[in-house]
């Protein structure tokens, strides 16, 4: 049985330990290359585009029409006591909605005063399809059905509805990773909608089990942020556009410095139960470095 | 040469099946947001019954494909798997096919080997010390339903296993 001296009819073959060794290496030396450089990225998405994405694309479809029609009979009830109350709202609403229009026909006006054209209202959009999430437990990324070959870049802004979702980490061909703003390694410069108060709102796995996520560096001298404000992309972020929903303030402490606040913020999208994203095809424009 | 190619096609397979499934089919089935770790169940499966070789290629293979979808850098993941089969393989020696305990043994400690391991690298380096919400809300709930998982995966493989042994010894004896 020695590796080193092969008996007769026994055929040469490395010790289990040895090749543990080579393979470390070799993981340590992709580690440390794809740390540094992403060289490796664009070879890997190309192959993996044509045997993985193609299979998760099926299945998941088939998983969702499932997912949905338990969903369904489990809403059925429920949807029938929302109706009457919806019923009532809509009413309501509607009295609200003149109101606001003639509020709109003001602010129209108004921005041909000033100017302004009307930012975010006309982005390019497209939907994907959700079709994988991350294989650990231990961050939230996941993969959609569109990739370059439908025009996608990385850092491009992901949505789900109002809100916002993440931004696109990595593409292939016909799929791109999107890495959430809840991930634990994800940062997200953020502001008051009322007060143009900047902040910074920081994924963290052990505050999204409770549904919140943290902000932090909230500059509010004035005291003038409440329970309940909007927070949306800041203008100063380099790889969001300004102006998306990302929640609302449940609650906020002033930290020991006595100079900033912090505290918790209700995500807009419920990350539990993504199917379908809007990816925005505009890119934060970014001023060249000399 | 024939039946090699054969096991090394299944293994193929079996490796991109259940990188599949854990990423679609079980985000549909988590539990509180809880998906098990069907890679480990297939690599802890392959070093037991294959020994420490097999269980090594099958891991690096596991963790390198989840590195490249949903990993920060490529290859650690790779590493953690690779040393599960190793682990695993250690045992190949002591291993009888009617035993389910055993394998179920080894199933549970290697994932809690991966989920501490993980946590320490990913998590502590980065100074999040809170060790007992992670172990409590992330770890100990994916060793649990993973081990339940094992319970319907692992006869399973034992018996693609066994089937392959069966064609193997047919082709033998047509070639004796």
């Amino acid at each position: 049985m020695s590796p080193v001296i092969p008996q007769k009819g026994e055929r040469f073959t490395i010790p289990g330990k040895y090749l543990l060794f080579v393979l470390t290496i070799i993981c340590i030396a992709l580690i440390v290359i794809s740390f540094n450089t992403d060289i490796l990225s664009k070879p890997i998405s190309t192959v993996s585009g044509f045997v993985i994405t193609p299979i998760q694309n099926g299945i998941s479809k088939a998983g969702s029409y499932l997912s949905g029609r338990k969903e369904d009979l489990k809403q059925l009830r429920t949807l029938l006591e929302e109706n009457e109350s919806l019923k009532a709202k809509l009413d309501e609403l509607t009295i609200e909605n003149i109101k606001l229009q003639q509020d709109r026909y003001e602010l129209v006006s108004l921005r041909e005063l000033y100017e302004l054209d009307s930012q975010y209202d006309d982005y390019e959009k497209v939907g994907a399809r959700i079709i994988a999430k991350d294989s650990g437990n231990w961050f939230h990324s996941f993969v959609i059905n569109k990739g370059s070959n439908d025009g996608l870049e990385v850092d491009m802004n992901v949505m789900a509805g109002s809100g916002l979702v993440g931004r696109i980490s990595d593409v292939g061909p016909n799929w791109a990773k999107v890495l959430s703003i809840i991930d634990d390694s994800s940062n997200t410069s953020g502001m008051v909608l009322s007060t143009s108060d900047n902040l910074i709102v920081t994924g963290d796995l052990q505050c999204y089990s409770d549904g919140v996520i943290p902000f932090e560096k909230l500059v509010d001298t004035a005291d003038r942020v409440v329970e309940g404000d909007k927070i949306v992309t800041s203008n100063v972020s380099d790889k969001y556009l300004p102006g998306i929903l990302i929640g609302y303030i449940s609650s906020i402490n002033k930290d020991s410095n006595n100079l900033t606040k912090s505290g918790y913020l209700t995500p807009a999208v419920d990350f539990d139960h993504l199917n379908e994203v809007l990816v925005i095809k505009q890119l934060k424009q970014i001023v060249e470095e000399e | 040469m024939k039946p090699k190619i054969k096991r090394f096609a299944v293994a193929f397979i079996l490796v991109i099946l259940s990188f599949v499934l854990q990423t679609t089919v079980f985000s549909w089935l988590s539990f509180s947001g809880i998906v098990p770790n069907i890679l480990i169940i297939l690599t802890a499966t392959y070093g037991i019954m294959k020994g420490d070789r097999i269980g090594i290629l099958t891991g690096f293979f596991c963790g390198l494909l989840s590195d490249v979808f949903f990993g920060t850098f490529i290859g650690l993941n790779a590493i953690f798997f690779m040393c599960i089969g190793f682990f695993n393989g250690k045992f190949h020696q002591v291993f009888y096919e009617d035993d389910v305990k055993l394998p179920l043994v080894l199933i549970f400690t290697s994932d809690l080997l991966y989920g501490l391991s993980y946590y320490v690298i990913m998590f502590l380096l980065r100074s999040r010390f809170d060790f007992s919400f992670y172990f409590l809300k992330i770890i100990l709930p994916e060793v649990i339903y993973t081990i339940a998982v094992t319970l319907i995966y692992y006869p399973l493989l034992l018996l693609i296993h066994k089937l392959l042994d069966r064609s193997d010894k047919k082709e033998g004896m047509r070639f004796v």
